[in-house]
């Protein structure tokens, strides 16, 4: 890994100027993502799904893209990404380029857990060479924090509200980590920007990978998930340290655990500085922070079983 | 030099492709325009093509694949049907938005519901506000010549507008006819190199493809994107006459069959067209002054030149493979009676509906269409302006 002051001066694939939300982490991300490609060794070639990110870095005339990129829909990062990666295999085989040429497609849980899984299931089958990073932000942010199904159980959104006899969303959270292990890929890795240097280790060895590769990303939004906005990094810190996102691989169908803390937070800490959660700690719905750590323990023992077990594809 | 072969419309429009050789194609089976990818497949695994073809999970994929293939920077066809088409809806827009000269051929099918998996013209005529270049075809010949244009017309610097190519779906995809197909090396020429504008993959000049636009600018691009649009017509003509010396058909925007004096005329597109003309021939021969007006150029739609050919007809019957669904009339026959608004002269024009979901349409029934055609001439009265042919009972 390099040194942060090399990594600092290294040339920006995106550049300041978007409009995020101050203190969003989509931007973080990707910078971070950025930073761990080798683009002395090959470039890159970024396809975005529609989303906050997307609209926010791509507005005509403007864009905050120093390589190349391409937004075409919603739900089809993968299979744009799959388009172009075929045509640069026939540039290759052509002569038009010598280059190495590396690809990433980059969606929100919007446009992977839910619209997108067809596609991105299909791309994955085929075998195209690309990461696929989903910037997972629990919701559908761009058009106003509606529930998906990477929201969480338990949390408000506009479209799962806290009310007088619901008490937001009903649902445990889809684990797309496990819909994606049955592609059978060689990579796949679930990451927090709290993380970085896991982070980019984990964008480095993925793009090494000639063929798909996933990594799931906790991408806290301070408007839809309601926390201040210099606190994201924190906000996904404690989704780390309480074990509600894991930060771990799957290498050929092996768990790899990369961070087990030390002291295992209770969810409370990670759900009390959130406005979506704020319902959780009134009076008579202790049960729904019971039943919120109840998930997150299984998942998590579960976990460290299969890592345990050794087992691999 | 070509060589005389007996083959289905799918074949036509497979072998055209195969002989364009494409970069990309991606593409997903529906019937009735599955032979197209398989033959593709088959081609490339007998090193007979060397297109790069992704078997894409859905025609959405298809599309969107195509797209991400011809930003990436070269030539990209595909084929569908249908649902396949409708499946592509929002894709088609975006193919056009983003400017992207992709070609597909399109077997046309009846959309469901009810499921039916025959030719008609639901599918095209639906998206015809979806920003593509449409070329309709009479027959197999046509089926692979259209397909061959549409390249160099998708692609020409002033119209960098995707096209399709369409032939009716069973009367001209399954059908086995007798097509010209021509030599591999002539087809090529004819189509050329193409040079993308704006390549993703040129990554030492990154450019940005298919930023949003804000309400101060989608217009301009609307408008920007509508004079590609309107640029393929003179386009078409001229690709038309370049096809004719290069192989000796010659293609306009439309064919005018035996219009000189016509008084009673059909206005179609597509494989009714051959069952008109010999209607028209055996009318003629007994002095009817019948003629048909074969389009072959829908979109971009052009009015001027249709309003020009058709104003000294007496009455005009215009077929719409399409349920009118709510409109005056199907499209087809909306956009002919607006074209000739400003005509000085202005026929009526009537409007039928026929071979929906792959029904028959026989000589009888156009027999019927120009019998009532003749009737409005003699009794100056319409007196249905909408009806249709061969369906059960009577409409309306
Ligand atoms: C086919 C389609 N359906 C709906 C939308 C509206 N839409 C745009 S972005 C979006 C939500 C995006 O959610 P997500 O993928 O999670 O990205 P985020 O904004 O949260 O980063 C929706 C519903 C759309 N653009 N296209
Ligand atoms: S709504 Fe959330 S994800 Fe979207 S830009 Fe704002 S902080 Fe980022
Ligand atoms: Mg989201």
């Amino acid at each position: 890994m390099a040194l942060l002051n090399d990594l600092a001066k290294k040339k920006e694939g995106l550049v300041n100027g978007h409009r995020l939300c101050p203190g969003c982490t989509h931007s973080v991300i990707m910078r971070q993502a950025l930073a761990a490609a080798d683009t002395d060794k090959y470039d890159i070639v970024i396809a975005a799904a529609t989303g906050c990110f997307e609209v926010s870095t791509g507005l005509y005339p403007y864009t905050s893209w120093n390589v190349p990129w391409i937004h075409s829909a919603f739900e089809n990062a993968a299979s744009t990404i799959a388009g172009v990666e075929a045509m640069y295999k026939v540039w290759k085989k052509k002569g038009k380029t010598n280059k190495d040429i590396r690809f990433i497609a980059v969606a929100s849980d919007g446009g992977t857990y839910d619209i997108g899984l067809q596609a991105l299931s299909g791309a994955i089958e085929r075998g195209h060479q690309f990461l696929y990073i989903c910037n997972d932000n629990n919701a559908y942010q761009n058009t106003g924090n509606q529930r998906s199904s990477a929201t969480p159980f338990g949390a408000s959104t506009t479209t799962s509200p806290n009310g007088t006899i619901i008490q937001g969303k009903t649902q445990p959270k889809k684990d797309i980590m496990s819909v994606l292990e049955g592609h059978h890929m060689q990579y796949i890795a679930q990451a927090s920007p709290s993380n970085w240097r896991d982070l980019m280790d984990k964008v480095k060895k993925a793009l090494d990978v000639n063929g798909p590769t996933y990594i799931n990303v906790i991408e806290p939004c301070t408007t839809g998930w309601g926390f201040p906005a210099h606190k994201a990094i924190e906000i996904a810190q404690l989704a780390v340290d309480t074990c509600v996102w894991p930060l771990y691989e799957v290498v050929e169908g092996k768990v790899v655990i990369n961070y087990k803390p030390k002291n295992k937070l209770p969810v409370e800490e990670y759900l009390k500085p959130q406005k979506r959660f704020a319902h959780l700690f009134k009076k008579g719905n202790e049960h729904l922070i019971e039943e919120y750590q109840k998930q997150v323990d299984k998942h998590w023992e579960w976990l460290l079983k299969r890592e345990e077990s050794g087992i691999s594809y | 030099m070509g060589k005389k072969v007996a083959l289905t419309g799918n074949e036509a429009a497979a072998h055209a492709i195969r002989q364009i050789n494409p970069d990309v194609v991606a593409a997903f089976p529906i019937t009735p325009s599955t032979p197209i990818p398989q033959n593709i497949a088959q081609y490339i695994a007998d090193g007979k093509m060397d297109t790069e073809l992704v078997t894409v999970e859905s025609e959405h994929s298809a599309m969107s694949a195509c797209i991400g293939a011809a930003a990436g920077g070269g030539r990209v066809m595909t084929a569908t049907s249908a649902n396949g088409y409708a499946l592509m809806w929002e894709m088609l827009y975006i193919a056009s938005g983003a400017r992207l000269p992709i070609v597909m051929a399109v077997a046309a099918r009846a959309l469901s519901g009810p499921l039916n998996i025959h030719g008609d013209h639901s599918d095209i005529m639906g998206g015809r506000d979806s920003g593509w270049i449409e070329l309709v075809a009479e027959n197999s010949q046509e089926a692979y010549d259209n397909l061959i244009q549409a390249v160099k017309i998708a692609e020409n610097k002033d119209v960098m507008t995707p096209a399709l190519g369409a032939f009716d779906g069973f009367n001209i995809s399954h059908s086995i006819e007798i097509w010209e197909m021509e030599d591999d090396d002539k087809v090529r020429e004819f189509v050329g190199e193409y040079e993308p504008l704006f390549p993703l993959l040129k990554t030492e000049e990154p450019v940005t493809h298919g930023a949003w636009a804000p309400p101060d600018w989608y217009f301009e691009h609307r408008m920007s994107q509508l004079k590609g649009l309107l640029n393929a017509k003179d386009v078409v003509v001229n690709v038309g006459k370049e096809f004719g010396k290069a192989f000796g058909r010659e293609y306009g925007i439309y064919e005018a069959y035996k219009m000189d004096d016509a008084d009673y005329v059909i206005v179609a597109m597509g494989s009714v067209c051959g069952t008109t003309k010999d209607v028209v021939d055996s009318l003629r021969d007994n002095g009817v002054k019948a003629g048909l007006l074969k389009l072959r150029l829908f979109r971009p739609f052009p009015y001027k030149e249709l309003a020009d050919v058709l104003s000294g007809a007496k009455a005009i019957a215009v077929l719409d493979r399409v349920s009118p669904a709510g409109a005056q009339g199907g499209p087809l026959f909306n956009e002919i009676r607006s074209a000739l608004y400003d005509a000085n002269n202005r026929p009526p024009v009537i409007n039928y509906s026929y071979g929906l979901g792959g029904r028959d349409t026989q000589p009888v029934h156009i027999n019927s269409v120009y019998d009532t055609l003749k009737k409005i001439v003699e009794t100056g009265k319409v007196e249905k302006q909408f009806d249709c042919l061969n369906l059960r009972g009577a409409w309306g």
